[in-house]
Parts: C-alpha cells; structure tokens; sequence
C-alpha cells in the first residue's frame, strides 16, 4: 500500500516536467527528423513525403557546401587556439593559485564567456574595423599593410576564430582548473624529488592525466563550435551588409532555408546534418573514453 | 664554511622560485588585461566624441567624456524595452529550470523504478542534441500557439533543461542520504513535505549554481530569440542589438553605448555571482 502510494507520488511529481519534455523537445526533435524527408513550403497545407530528395539536394548544394567548410573550419580553429592555450593558462593559475590575484586571473579569463555575445561582438566589430579599428593601426604602426579584416573571405573566417576562441577560453580553462585540482598533489610532489621541472611535469604528468578532460573540452567546444551563429551574424555582414552573409554558417544557412526560401523541409534536413555531427563527436568521445576506461 | 654554502644555495633557489612566480604573474596579468580589453574599450568608446573615435593610440579614458551616445541611443531605439524583455525572459525562465529541474532531479535520485530509468534516459539523449537542430519545428509549436514575438513564445524553448536535472540528480545522491528520508517517512511525513522541507533547503548550493548557469543562459540566448521575436518591441536586448548593427547609418559611438548599457549590469551580476556560477559551469564537466 505504501509501496504504491509512494510510486503514485514519483510518477505523479515526474509527470509535469515529462510531458514538457516531451512536449518541448522530444517532438520537435522528432519533427525535423519527419520533416527533413517531406517538402513543406510553410504556406501549403500538404507535406509530401519526398524520401532522401533533400539530402541529395545538399550534396550539390552549393551555399550549403560553403555553409559546411566555414563552419568546420571555425569549429576546428576554435579548438586549435583554445584547448593549448586553455591547459597552459590553467597551468600557470593552477600554479598561483595561492596568490591574491588569483581570482582576478580567474575572472578576467571567464568574463569573456558570460557577459553577452552580441555586445561582446561589437567591440571585435571595432577592434577589426578596416577603417578605425585598433588592429589595423597596430599592423600599420609595424609596417605592415592594414587588411581589411571582415570583408576579405580568409580574415574573415579568422576574425569569427578569433572572437569565438576568445569567448570560449573561459570556460576551457575553468574546466581544467578543476581537473587541475582534482590531480594527485603527492605525484607531483615525487616527481620534483626525482628532478622533474615544472614544465617536465606538466608535459609527462598533467597532460597525460588530463586526458578525459581535454576530450571532454574538446568535443563542448567543437559541439558549439558547430552551431555558431551570433558571432558570424554580427562579424560577418557582406558588402551590401545583409547579417552573416560574408561567413556563412550552418544556422544561419539553415534560417535561410527556412524563413527566407520557405523551404523548411529542406532546413530540417540541413538540421539533420548538423546532428549526426554532434552525435558522431559524441560517439567518439565515449569511445575513446572507454577505450581508456579498458587500458 | 659548508654551511654558508647551503646557505647561499637554499637562498639561491629561493631567488630563482621568486623569480619564477614573478614572471608567470607578469605572464597572466598581461594576458588577463588583454581577454579584458576589449570590454573596457567598449565601455569607454560609448562615451567618445565621434572624432575621439578616430584617435590614435585609442585612449581607454576619454578625454572629454560624453553622454551624447547613451542619450541617441536611447532615443532610436527601445533598448530599455529590450533590456526588460530579457530581464523578464531569463527570470521567468530561470523559475521554470529551478521548478522542472529539482523535482525531477530528486524523483530520479531516489524513486528506484525501471519506468523512471526510462526516463531518465530519455532526458539525457535529449541533452546531447542541441537546440539548433529543433528550433524551426519548436517555432511552428509557438506559432500555433500564437505566442510568437512574446515573453511566452521566447520562453517556450527555455523552460526546461536536461543538464539541469542532471545536476540535480547527481547532488541528491551525494548530498542526501536515504535515512535521512526513510526516517522522516517513519515520522509521518508526507512525500510533498519532505520534498519542500528536507530536500530543497539541502538543495540550496546547487540550486543557487543551476539559477544563475539558467539565468545567463537564456540572458544570452540567441537563435531563439531571433527567429521567434521579429516585432522591434518584442526584441530581447541581443537581437535588438544585433538587428541595430546592421543599419548603415548607425555609427560605432552609439553601438558601443548601448553595448555598454548591456554590459555593465551583467557584468556586475557576475562579478556577485561569480562563485555560483564558477561552481555550475565546473560541474558540467563533472561527468561520472
């Protein structure tokens, strides 16, 4: 009786957040993968059912294939720049951690994540504004010839790297702080007496060790990396200045499709893409994972 | 004479560790100020004049400070609109994430039953999609409802959150111990009494971490809002400020006040809320 009662209790107090989930995310998850093999042009009452058409459609699709590259290229960039930077400056706060600064390095580094990514946009839009940004001047003041860093198809790809890696920093090396901390501090201690210098044992022992996490980090940041959006909508305006144009990514090409060409069939396909994506890197981290869990 | 000698050589090593620690504070003191640089220029050029804009070396005081920015700002846009949108989306979504998530949590913490292992599996696998890939099928979800360019439609898709229950699941387990709550059910409690009275006051920690991670996280909402407020007063303060960019006419001054009036409140709200929200972020690289 009172067994049943306390179920009854479980599953009535469960209920509420339940069907919000499933109301909020299990079928609309559904949904785009139903959607992506339909044709639905927003306004017209039928869907017909299309098979794989849409897929195939992206294969040739041109915009699509541009959409892609840059944002791989971001994806990637991104995680280049941030995890060695991330390891070495958890490192060095590891390290002072007993200072009285500490928690100003701390903060400083993690600000960028937090505080809003349009505004946060805007001061690049500045640092790399061909005309009055500060970039330019320097590389001028240096001798070199200023770029014009958001028009240019390379520097501007780059310039998206350089915000989003500055905005992802934080939370790489917050992450790894913990990781920092949660090594054994006799470990270090033995390899010092064996005559390890700092940078040996941060070679030979922290990285080694840090392994899940570097993984763990590496695949948030690629996951993210993958459906950046803001960042290149605000960076990235083409010569007429139409948004996100001159680096166009997957979301944005994605919106595209959908609110501009009211093709949201096709979008939900694009959607599709980006989620094998993301799971595949999630498979691979869990693998390796495990692999490591076996050795 | 030997003695002196280790002497010199223990103050030798001491010198060398004193300068190592200095050089690695000078290292990250230069690379702090430079992450924050762009943020304090920011503030400073929303109160330039337009030709202190053009000055070279970029003074990060103003010369002679000016509200003209702020004031234009103010009057093309309704940015305060904006800011109170959000203010009203994050707070309201935050509620949502804090009631959805500890209840959950604590039924999936401690209600063993294979139909809640269901679930909770459920909730995971949705957590690793992100919100990108069902945002077009969720905007129809709001459009049907007809709560599209309102409070209601943005919080449409921030009501719950998968990390969230997870949080809380993982710190029932380790800061509840089942006694606690068989003793209270010995008592006589009722389950919704313990449930207010014993878990969520021992909840409070993460709680407080999870409200502000929430928080900032529909504060910072994007795509969302985008796509689903397309009416300028129903724009939350990052849209607005991204659509607003995009006029030719607007001049860098005048962007970066209004940036700036977005980023000072937030900013200072972090800076209160930091160890909460340190403690949130770590723990979702806290994956057993």
């Amino acid at each position: 009786m009172l067994r049943r009662k306390r179920w009854l209790f479980a599953i009535l107090a469960i209920l509420p957040t339940l069907a919000l989930f499933a109301w909020l995310r299990m079928f609309p998850i559904y949904e785009t993968l139903r959607l992506s093999l339909h044709k639905w042009d927003i306004l017209s009452r039928n869907k017909p059912f299309i098979g794989l058409a849409n897929f195939q459609e992206l294969m040739g699709d041109r915009l699509f294939h541009e959409a892609l590259l840059n944002t791989t290229i971001i994806a990637f960039g991104v995680l280049l720049i941030t995890i060695p930077t991330a390891m070495v400056l958890a490192a060095l706060i590891h390290y002072r951690t007993r200072s009285r600064v500490s928690g100003f390095y701390e903060t400083a580094v993690f600000l960028p994540h937090v505080v809003s990514l349009v505004p946060a946009a805007m001061a690049w839009k500045w640092i790399f504004d061909a005309r009055l940004g500060p970039l330019n001047a320097v590389l001028t003041f240096l001798g070199f010839e200023p770029q014009a860093w958001l028009f240019d198809p390379t520097l501007s790809v780059i310039s998206v790297i350089v915000l989003c890696s500055w905005q992802a920093l934080g939370y790489a090396v917050l992450i790894y702080l913990v990781g920092f901390k949660s090594l054994p501090a006799s470990l270090f201690e033995a390899a010092k007496l064996d005559g390890a210098s700092g940078p040996q044992s941060f070679w030979f022992l922290s990285i080694p060790m840090l392994k899940p996490i570097t993984l763990y980090v590496s695949v948030v940041t690629l996951v993210s990396g993958f459906n950046v959006y803001a960042q290149a909508f605000v960076l990235a305006s083409d010569a007429q200045g139409a948004p996100g144009r001159q680096v166009r990514v997957l979301v944005l090409d994605m919106l595209e499709n959908s609110f501009r060409n009211y093709r949201v069939g096709y979008a939900a396909s694009e959607a599709v893409v980006l989620l094998v994506i993301v799971l595949v890197l999630t498979l691979i981290q869990f693998s390796l994972l495990r692999e490591r869990g076996r050795a | 004479m030997s003695d002196r000698e280790a002497n010199r050589a223990a103050t030798r090593r001491r010198m060398r560790r004193v300068l190592v620690d200095r050089g690695i504070d000078v290292v990250l003191m230069v690379f702090s100020l430079l992450m924050l640089l762009p943020l304090v220029f920011l503030v400073s050029n929303g109160f330039k004049t337009p030709q202190e804009m053009l000055a070279w070396p970029p003074t990060i005081i103003p010369a002679n400070p000016t509200t003209d920015n702020f004031a234009a700002v103010l009057q093309d846009t309704p940015l305060l609109r904006w800011i109170f949108n959000s203010v009203v989306f994050a707070v309201l979504s935050t509620l949502a994430i804090l009631a959805t998530s500890s209840i959950a949590g604590y039924i999936l913490a401690k209600f063993r039953y294979r139909s809640l292992n269901v679930i909770f599996a459920l909730v995971l696998a949705t957590a690793i999609v992100p919100f990108e890939v069902y945002m077009i099928p969720l905007y129809f979800q709001a459009q049907s409802l007809g709560i599209l360019n309102s409070i209601w439609g943005l919080l449409l898709g921030y009501l719950v959150m998968s990390f969230g229950i997870f949080l809380i699941r993982q710190n029932v387990i380790h800061s509840i111990p089942d006694e606690l709550l068989e003793a209270a059910r010995i008592d006589g409690a009722g389950e919704l009494w313990i449930f207010f009275r014993i878990v969520l006051p021992l909840l409070r920690g993460a709680l407080g971490a999870l409200g502000v991670l929430a928080f900032f996280q529909a504060w910072t909402a994007f795509a969302w809002p985008m796509i689903v407020a397309t009416n300028r007063e129903a724009y939350t303060i990052e849209v607005g400020l991204a659509l607003f960019q995009t006029g030719f006419t607007v001049d860098l001054g005048r962007l970066s006040a209004a940036s700036a009036i977005v980023l000072i409140p937030s900013i200072t709200l972090f800076v209160i809320l930091r160890r909460n929200f340190v403690q949130g972020v770590a723990s979702t690289g806290l994956k057993e």
